[in-house]
C-alpha cells in the first residue's frame, strides 16, 4: 500500500528557488535566522541529548550516580562498567542469539520475497490478484493472532528449546511486506525487458536471476534493511519463543538484565543500553540515507 | 510469449516456497487461532470446548474495557502528535532549512532505529524518581517544581509513554511527510508566489491542501502502528502501575501466558485483528483517492 516514492530524498528541494538572498543586508538576515536557529537547537537537544546523557551515565560509579546531578560528567571514568555489562548481561550470548535468529531469516525473506514478488508482478497467471490480496491481508494481521497456534505447534514439535521457532516466524512474518514491496519495484521495470530476453532464448528462471534480480539490487538492500530492523528490534516474538535464558535475544536479554540488576547497578545497565544502541549507531552512520528511505517506504508496518 | 510468462513450472518454483511458508506461518495459524476462541485451555494442559463463553466474557470483562480504552486513547493521541510534529518537521526541512536539512533529518531520525527496549530503559532512568531523581525531575526541581513519581501513577505513566513514543517516531514522520512535500510540483508554488502568496497564506492556500493526501496516509499508517503498541509499553511500564497502562496487546499476552488461557487470549487477539481490518479498509479507501499508497 505504501510506496511513497522516496527515491528523491536527496533531490534538492524544488520549492526553494525563490530564496530572496542578496536583497537583505547580511546582519538583518542573521537576525532573521535566530528564531530558526533556536528551534533547531531545541530540536537537536531534545532528540540527541538523552542519548548523550545515557553515555555519560554509563561511565559513572554507583556512588557517583547516586550523589551527583545526573547531567554532570563522571568523577572517574569507569570504563569497567562496560566489562561488567558485557559479562553479567550475557551480551556475548544474546548478541550471538540475535545473529543466529536474524541472519538466516533475513536471507530467506530476501530470496523467497524477491522471487515471489517477481512471480506476482512479471509472470502472468490466473489468480494473481487474489494471491496478492491474500498477501496484503498478511501485512495487517497482528502478531497476537498467530502467536498461540504457533506456540502449540512448536511445543508439540518439541523445538521450543531452540532458536528455530524465531527463524521460522520471522521469515513467515516478514514475507508479506517484502513480497509486496518487491512487486512494486518490479512494476517499475518494463515488461519488454523480459520479453526481449525470452526472444533471445532465455528461460524465465534465467531472466529472473540474470536480469530481474540485478535490476532491483538497490531495492533488495532497502527491503533487507527494513526487515533487519523489524527482526533485530522485535520483542514480542522473542520473549514468547525464546524465554529461556540461554536463548534470549539482545532485546529480551537487555530487559531481563534491567529487571535483575537495573535497580542497583546503574553504570552497567547504562553501559548495556549503550552497547545495544552503539552497534545500531555504527550501521546508521554508514547507511543512514538508505535506512531512512527503506523505513519510510515500508511504513505500512507502522 | 504468453506461454513463457505464464509458465506454470517457473511460477511454482518462484512463488511456491514463499506461498508455502506464508500459508504455514500466517494463514493456518490465523484460522487456528479463530478456532481457539471456542475453547479453553493451553498447549501444555490441553483444550476443552467452551462454547461462546469467551465472547460473553469479553463483553462483560472490565479489564478488556480498560485495555481497549487505553489502546484507543493511546492510538488517537499518538497519531495526532506524531503527524503534527512530523508535519512541523517536514515544513521546517522543506521551507526553512532547504538544502541544508540533510544533516538535521539524519540526526532527528536516529532514535527511530534504536531498539525500543533500549529507549524504554533510558526513559525509565530519565523519568526516575527513586532512589534518585532522573534528569526530568532534576529539571523540575531546579525550576522550583517538585519531583514527580512519573511511573507511579497511571496518568503520569501514560504521559511518559506518549512522550517517549513521540520522541522516537517524530523523525520518521518528519521524513515521510518531507518526501510528500517534495512531490508538490514546483510550478504551482512558483505561480502562487508570483500571485503574491507569501508565508502563512502560501501555506494555508497551497501547501496544506496539496499535502492532504500524504497527511491522510500518514494518519492511517500511524493508527495502524499505534493500535498494535506492545514493545514500548511492555518495556517501559510493564502495563503498570496495576494494569493502568495495559493495551489490548499486552492484556492478550498476559491472558495467554500468565493465566494460561489460550482461548480467551485468542478472543482478544481477534478483537485486535478486527480493529486492524477496519484500519486496513480505510487504507484501501484512501488508496483510491491517492496514488501514494
Amino acid at each position: 500500500m505504501t510506496v511513497t516514492n522516496v527515491d528523491n530524498l536527496d533531490r534538492t528541494s524544488a520549492l526553494v528557488k525563490h530564496d530572496v538572498g542578496g536583497r537583505t543586508p547580511a546582519p538583518i538576515r542573521f537576525l532573521k535566522r535566530i528564531p530558526v536557529l533556536i528551534v533547531i537547537g531545541v530540536l537537536l537537544v531534545i532528540e540527541i541529548y538523552p542519548l548523550f546523557w545515557m553515555f555519560i551515565n554509563s561511565l559513572k560509579s554507583n556512588t557517583d550516580f547516586l550523589n551527583n546531578p545526573s547531567w554532570a560528567l563522571p568523577e572517574v571514568w569507569e570504563w569497567g562498567n562496560y566489562v561488567s555489562a558485557w559479562l553479567t548481561g550475557n551480551l556475548a550470548t544474546t548478541i550471538t542469539n540475535s545473529l543466529i535468529a536474524t541472519v538466516p531469516s533475513l536471507a530467506l525473506i530476501v530470496i523467497l520475497g524477491v522471487a515471489g514478488g517477481f512471480a506476482l508482478e512479471v509472470m502472468v497467471f490466473k489468480g494473481r490478484g487474489g494471491i496478492l490480496l491474500l498477501i496484503l491481508a498478511g501485512i495487517m494481521i497482528p502478531v497476537q493472532m498467530i502467536l498461540l497456534p504457533l506456540f502449540t505447534i512448536f511445543f508439540n514439535l518439541n523445538i521450543t528449546g531452540s532458536l528455530l521457532p524465531l527463524i521460522i516466524i520471522y521469515t513467515g512474518h516478514g514475507l508479506p511486506l517484502t513480497i509486496f514491496m518487491m512487486a512494486t519495484y518490479f512494476r517499475a521495470i518494463p515488461r519488454e525487458v523480459f520479453e526481449a530476453a525470452t526472444i533471445d532464448g532465455s528461460s524465465m528462471l534465467r531472466s529472473f536471476w540474470y536480469i530481474g534480480f540485478p535490476m532491483v539490487r538497490n531495492a533488495v538492500i532497502t527491503v533487507g534493511l527494513v526487515q533487519f530492523f523489524l527482526i533485530w528490534n522485535d520483542l514480542l516474538i522473542a520473549i514468547t519463543f525464546a524465554s529461556n535464558r540461554s536463548l534470549n535475544t539482545i532485546q529480551a536479554g537487555l530487559l531481563n538484565f534491567s529487571g535483575e540488576y537495573g535497580a542497583t547497578d546503574y553504570g552497567p545497565l547504562f553501559a548495556a543500553i549503550c552497547i545495544t544502541t552503539g552497534g545500531i549507531l555504527i550501521l546508521y552512520l554508514f547507511l543512514n540515507q538508505q535506512i531512512m528511505k527503506g523505513l519510510t517506504a515500508g511504513s505500512v508496518k507502522g | 510469449m504468453k506461454q513463457v510468462l505464464g509458465d506454470r513450472k517457473t511460477i511454482a518454483i518462484l512463488l511456491g516456497p514463499a506461498l508455502l511458508v506464508y500459508t504455514l506461518v500466517i494463514l493456518v495459524p490465523v484460522v487456528w487461532s479463530f478456532g481457539y476462541t471456542f475453547f479453553k485451555g493451553n498447549a501444555l494442559e490441553g483444550f476443552e470446548f467452551n462454547g461462546i463463553n469467551n465472547f460473553t466474557r469479553l463483553f462483560t470483562d472490565p479489564d478488556v474495557q480498560a485495555a481497549l480504552g487505553f489502546t484507543v486513547k493511546y492510538a488517537l493521541l499518538l497519531t495526532i502528535l506524531q503527524v503534527v510534529f512530523g508535519y512541523g518537521l517536514a515544513l521546517l526541512y522543506t521551507f526553512v532549512l532547504k538544502k541544508s536539512s540533510a544533516i538535521i533529518r539524519t540526526l532527528v531520525f536516529f532514535p527511530v532505529v534504536v531498539p525500543t527496549v533500549a529507549i524504554a530503559l533510558l526513559y525509565q532512568k530519565l523519568f526516575q524518581s527513586a532512589p534518585k531523581d532522573g534528569l526530568v525531575n532534576e529539571l523540575l526541581v531546579n525550576v522550583g517544581l517538585g519531583s514527580v513519581d512519573w511511573l507511579g501513577s497511571g496518568t503520569t505513566a501514560f504521559i511518559v509513554i506518549v512522550i517517549m513514543d513521540v520522541w522516537r517516531s517524530m523523525g520518521f514522520y518528519g521524513v515521510l511527510l518531507y518526501t510528500g512535500l517534495l512531490d508538490i510540483p514546483e510550478d504551482i508554488i512558483e505561480s502562487a508566489r508570483i500571485d503574491g502568496a507569501r508565508g502563512f497564506s502560501l501555506f494555508k492556500n497551497i501547501v496544506l491542501p496539496m499535502s492532504l493526501p500524504i497527511l491522510y496516509s500518514s494518519i492511517i499508517f500511524s493508527i495502524n502502528g499505534t493500535i498494535k503498541v506492545f514493545d514500548s509499553v511492555f518495556a517501559l511500564t510493564g502495563g503498570g502501575p496495576g494494569n493502568e497502562t495495559t493495551p489490548l496487546t499486552l492484556y492478550m499476552y498476559r491472558t495467554a501466558f500468565a493465566f494460561s488461557d489460550y482461548g480467551y487470549g485468542s478472543t482478544i487477539a481477534l478483537v485486535l485483528s478486527i480493529m486492524c481490518l477496519i484500519v486496513t479498509a480505510l487504507i484501501f479507501r484512501g488508496a483510491r483517492r491517492d496514488n501514494t499508497i
